[in-house]
């Protein structure tokens, strides 16, 4: 069944949406939270686990000092208190990706609480989200669908488990309700996940891809009308795995709501779940008394207590946050707003930086990434860093085109026979024989055949239409084959016309 | 915390997917309601100062390096599994996920 959904913009004209996300983290540590078995994705199934993980009775969990103090660094990097002393609870439910028939997670002592994240919108405006807490847990393991209806839950005959992905660590990050955001909404969502996913990254404490499940988001819904208080009842979307998921999820689910209310209907509390395919949430379950999960702290494991001492020493150690690093980066390199993020966008900023430290100016970095390797990545289907450029390599060719040893067409083809592993750019261009001619001689030569084969394009030129002179050039530059100077053969032609500009 | 009645009991019992007949729910009731109300007594003795605890035993930070240990194969994994396919524990499809 299709429900009635509002268009966005009328959605807007009559509600107020209200926000909040659960993002899952799972930890890239060598091995699982309670357990020594290795963390490790895409393995045969059911290898990666010991006794813990798989629940056998009589097994006690010991607790990954790594986990904690990757969990201590998401909340520092979130601007979060960090608690002197939290514990683990279990969190009962029957379902069998887990095997034990409870989480253990945390419930009413996290280790992290009361923070913030600045978001940055596109347009360099900056929205606050305060987050209510950062708490560890542990992954459930993954379930197959099998039969019936092509993976889907609805009408499986019976399901797979495969727990190699049982214990391991989780940092769940928990907003508070994210008012005011208007029709910023669905920007600010994806704005916020792709923030969090860039901070656990840039710590090193997640693998953070989105596609294996690494960073997972949960996206909570409401409307209410303008200028009331009350919040509305809320819809929870599940697993929204990708950036531009978190955005559409969250506009339909406005839209949806929408049509809701206008028809006077309350707003069912339920989960929903995304799909992809067709972009929309169907219903999953309402929110019921299943629901009581009878936490209750975890009697085999005892207190985590971080001195302050700890958490400082932690602190130390937390790189440059990205969003002010690349304030800094774009303030050193002189770029504007547009360029900048467009180089964000390609995803070449780190390639940037690196090639300017290796000496090319601030333009010719540029110029290169965005200009020519950007390009030759989309056609290769790779990321930009995965063609093995070396930052020396474009400062090379940057000195090259300066000093007028070759030409910028010459340098693109020295870059590709660079990628085609023929060695260095002074190997290729002695190689091939590649020079810029700068002895006027054999262009004079060359301007004059070329003349001679367009006199009617000669005759425009010496009656002032200079903006002609193209074919010429272009006649120059082929039987050059490339290695004149353009810009110097342009001169000589004038020259030779008697014609001044 | 108010006393235990039997529809208390009646819902934790299918939280805790367990099957209870009509006599045993009256005494479970009965039961659970001496036990809260001894285990209430705690309270009064301990005053808002002092910390609720979880472990009897004062212990804290009881952490593991993070480094490899032992693994099973999937035959082990699933040697005591009710039935299994493809290396993987086979399941009733259960409608709706926790």
């Amino acid at each position: 069944m299709t429900d009635a959904i509002l268009s966005f913009e009328e959605a807007m004209a009559k509600y107020d949406p209200v926000l909040g996300f659960e993002v899952h983290v799972e930890l890239n540590t060598k091995t699982k939270m309670f357990s020594s078995a290795p963390n490790v994705f895409g393995d045969e199934p059911n290898t990666n686990v010991n006794e813990v993980d798989l629940g056998l009775p009589g097994v006690l969990p010991v607790v990954n000092k790594t986990a904690i103090e990757s969990s201590i660094k998401i909340g520092l990097a979130l601007n979060c208190k960090i608690a002197e002393t939290c514990r683990f609870a279990r969190k009962n439910y029957f379902y069998p990706d887990t095997p034990k028939n409870f989480q253990t997670s945390q419930y009413d002592e996290p280790i992290a609480y009361d923070g913030y994240l600045d978001i940055e919108l596109s347009d360099g405006t900056v929205f606050r989200v305060e987050i209510e807490r950062a708490h560890m847990e542990e992954d459930a393991g993954k379930l197959t669908h099998m039969g019936g209806s092509a993976g889907r839950i609805q009408g499986a005959d019976y399901s797979l488990v495969d727990y190699n992905r049982s214990g391991v660590p989780l940092v769940e990050i928990v907003t508070k309700p994210i008012e005011g955001a208007g029709s910023r909404a669905p920007e600010l969502a994806k704005a916020y996940v792709a923030a969090v996913r860039e901070i656990v990254k840039n710590l090193g404490v997640s693998d953070a891809k989105m596609e294996r499940g690494n960073v997972r988001c949960d996206a909570n819904v409401s409307l209410r009308p303008h200028g009331r208080e009350r919040f509305g009842i809320r819809s929870e979307t599940k697993n929204v795995n990708s950036l531009r998921a978190v955005e559409h999820a969250v506009r339909y689910e406005i839209q949806r709501h929408a049509a809701v209310l206008d028809s006077g209907e309350p707003v069912v509390q339920e989960t929903r779940h995304w799909h992809e395919d067709t972009r929309t949430t169907t219903s999953g379950r309402p929110k019921s008394d299943a629901d009581d999960y009878r936490y209750f702290p975890e009697p085999d494991l005892v207190p985590v207590v971080a001195s302050r001492e700890w958490v400082e020493e932690l602190r130390a150690t937390l790189p440059e946050p990205p969003a002010e690093r690349r304030k800094r980066l774009q303030a050193d390199w002189g770029y504007s707003d547009l360029e900048f993020r467009d180089v964000v966008n390609a995803g070449v900023m780190d390639e940037i930086e690196e090639t300017i430290a290796a000496g090319a100016s601030s333009t010719v970095a540029r110029k290169w990434w965005m200009g020519e390797i950007v390009g030759r990545a989309k056609a290769a289907d790779v990321d930009p860093g995965q063609l093995g450029v070396k930052p020396a390599t474009i400062v090379e060719l940057g000195k090259l085109v300066e000093a007028g040893s070759i030409n910028n067409k010459m340098a693109a083809e020295v870059l590709d026979a660079v990628l085609a592993g023929e060695g260095s750019p002074a190997e290729i261009i002695e190689k091939r024989g590649l020079a810029v001619v700068s002895d006027d001689g054999p262009l004079l030569e060359a301007i004059d055949a070329a003349l001679a084969a367009q006199p009617d394009v000669a005759d425009k030129i010496r009656g002032g239409k200079v903006q002609a002179i193209g074919a010429i050039v272009g006649g120059v530059m082929k039987a050059t084959r490339g290695q004149a100077d353009a810009g110097r053969v342009r001169e000589l032609i004038l020259e030779k016309l008697g014609v001044t500009v | 915390m108010a006393a235990i009645n039997r529809e208390d009991v009646a819902h934790l019992a299918r939280l805790a997917h367990i099957e209870m007949s009509a006599q045993e729910l009256d005494r479970m009731a009965g039961e659970l309601a001496v036990i809260v109300e001894s285990v209430k007594s705690v309270s009064e003795a301990a005053g808002d100062d002092v910390p609720a605890t979880s472990h009897p035993i004062p212990l804290t930070n009881v952490f593991r390096e993070d480094v490899v240990g032992h693994t099973f194969t999937a035959e082990q994994s699933l040697s005591g599994a009710p039935d299994a396919a493809e290396n993987r524990f086979k399941v009733p499809a259960i409608l709706d996920e926790a």
